[in-house]
């Protein structure tokens, strides 16, 4: 069975290589549940490998500078209903998971939804999982669910130190320089998505004066491309943030939100949407809410995961794998 | 039996009588409306609020109650009136006391919107 799976995987890869898919066009929608996937990126165009025959490409470059991290998304410690009566057993998976990989990432980053209810026990939960992560750095950006109630205090105290704003913030690891961005706060009746103009603002001025050869990785909870608007997926001001990074030789988004691998490039912008390491949400359209999807439970670790991120240093580029919890 | 005493209970009976008469009109009032016209129900049910549209009288109470796997809120666009945090089965109530249309949306997910018309 794994070997019709990769062939079928093959398949896809090699008609999406000869399909004359050129700069400006995208690779829409594709989703692999239960498979991984190498992204690189090379000078705008779009290269893709299945994940069981690219590995130990981290090393090829061998330059001290290549470096992984991971991202994880919508944990939802506190939620128990049927799609996962028990979160916190999941996300200690995907930690295992971190835990056991053979280039050790150098740190974390969590696309938000962290807890399901805002609530200070939640919180501490993941704190105590995340505690056996091999990675000690996390970079965490607020979900919707993690400003309930009190406009994110709360998040920010604790996740939040020296950000700007609603929680925004950069920072710069080996020649890579990473933004966090905030796009679930005072979200406004009928709209998607927002980062609002003070961020925007912020975000135009870190760019500048920046190096169009810097890879840019822009990562945030809802997704900053337009996937379903029906269900709010998608953010109303991401045109305009999107315009800042264009300059850019290398801009890889990275979100969560929407509990299913979503990917779409774009010119040099290569756009990412992870698994939830709680639950599964149904593909756009095909139910009657995005609610919480409830699988087998045999068949629940093949749609949640991970998603670890290559840096080599030798293409300017980042490759990105998915993983699901359960192989 | 001081004179400011006498004065206080000079006062209490017309009030009384007042206060009668004010019951009995009630009372006459309430016997004419509809019973079922004070409360209404929206109920939130796979990311829609239901009806999105609803209109009641002049001092209704409006219930939300939340009925899927996922937290929602009831918030007026313009700041009437303002949820908690409903997680699964969860409820809101407000009652309108003035005339007009509310429209509200749930902070969490936007794109969920609705309507009560108080008239």
């Amino acid at each position: 069975m794994p070997d019709k799976k990769q062939d079928l995987i093959d398949q896809q890869l090699q008609d999406l290589n000869n399909d004359g898919v050129d700069r400006r066009g995208f690779l829409k929608c594709m989703a692999w549940a239960g498979t991984g996937l190498v992204w690189t990126m090379s000078g705008g165009i779009p290269v893709s490998r299945a994940f069981a025959k690219s590995s130990g490409s981290g090393k090829d470059a061998g330059v001290a500078a290549d470096f992984s991290f991971v991202q994880i998304s919508d944990s939802h410690i506190g939620f128990s209903k049927p799609a996962n009566p028990d979160v916190t057993a999941t996300l200690q998976v995907a930690i295992n998971k971190i835990n056991a990989m053979p280039d050790k990432p150098d740190f974390i980053i969590h696309t938000g939804d962290l807890s399901q209810l805002s609530k200070p026990s939640e919180f501490d939960t993941l704190d105590q999982a995340l505690k056996g992560a091999s990675a000690k750095q996390i970079h965490f950006v607020p979900g919707e669910h993690d400003m309930l109630s009190d406009n994110g205090e709360q998040f920010l105290e604790r996740y939040g130190k020296g950000t700007k704003g609603t929680g925004y913030y950069s920072f710069d690891h080996k020649g890579v320089h990473f933004i966090g961005l905030v796009n679930v706060a005072n979200l406004k009746a009928g709209g998607m998505g927002s980062l609002g103009h003070e961020q925007l603002e912020w975000l135009e001025d870190d760019l500048k004066g920046r190096s169009a050869s810097t890879p840019i990785v822009l990562f945030a909870h809802i997704p900053l491309w337009t996937i379903y608007p029906e269900w709010g997926w998608g953010t109303d001001d991401s045109e305009q943030a999107l315009s800042y990074v264009k300059r850019f030789g290398s801009v890889t988004v990275l979100n969560g939100h929407i509990h299913q691998i979503m990917q779409k490039v774009e010119g040099k912008v290569s756009f990412h949407t992870a698994m939830s390491t709680a639950f599964p949400q149904p593909a756009p359209g095909t139910a009657p809410s995005a609610g919480p999807m409830k699988v087998p439970a045999d068949q629940l670790s093949k749609v949640l995961g991970i998603t670890d991120v290559n840096y080599l240093v030798s293409g300017r580029s980042l490759a990105v794998v998915d993983s699901p919890l359960g192989a | 039996m001081t004179q400011k005493n006498m004065w206080i209970a000079g006062l209490a009976m017309p009030a009384m009588i007042a206060m009668l008469l004010m019951f009995a009109g009630q009372r006459s009032v309430a016997a004419n409306d509809q019973p079922s016209a004070a409360t209404a129900a929206v109920k939130i049910d796979n990311f829609v609020f239901g009806p999105q549209t609803i209109t009641v009288p002049v001092g209704a109470t409006v219930t939300w109650t939340n009925s899927d796997d996922i937290p929602h809120t009831a918030v007026s666009t313009d700041g009437v009136f303002k949820s908690k945090v409903m997680d699964t089965d969860e409820k809101f109530t407000y009652t309108f006391t003035k005339a007009g249309t509310y429209p509200y949306y749930c902070t969490i997910h936007p794109k969920m919107t609705g309507k009560v018309v108080v008239q």
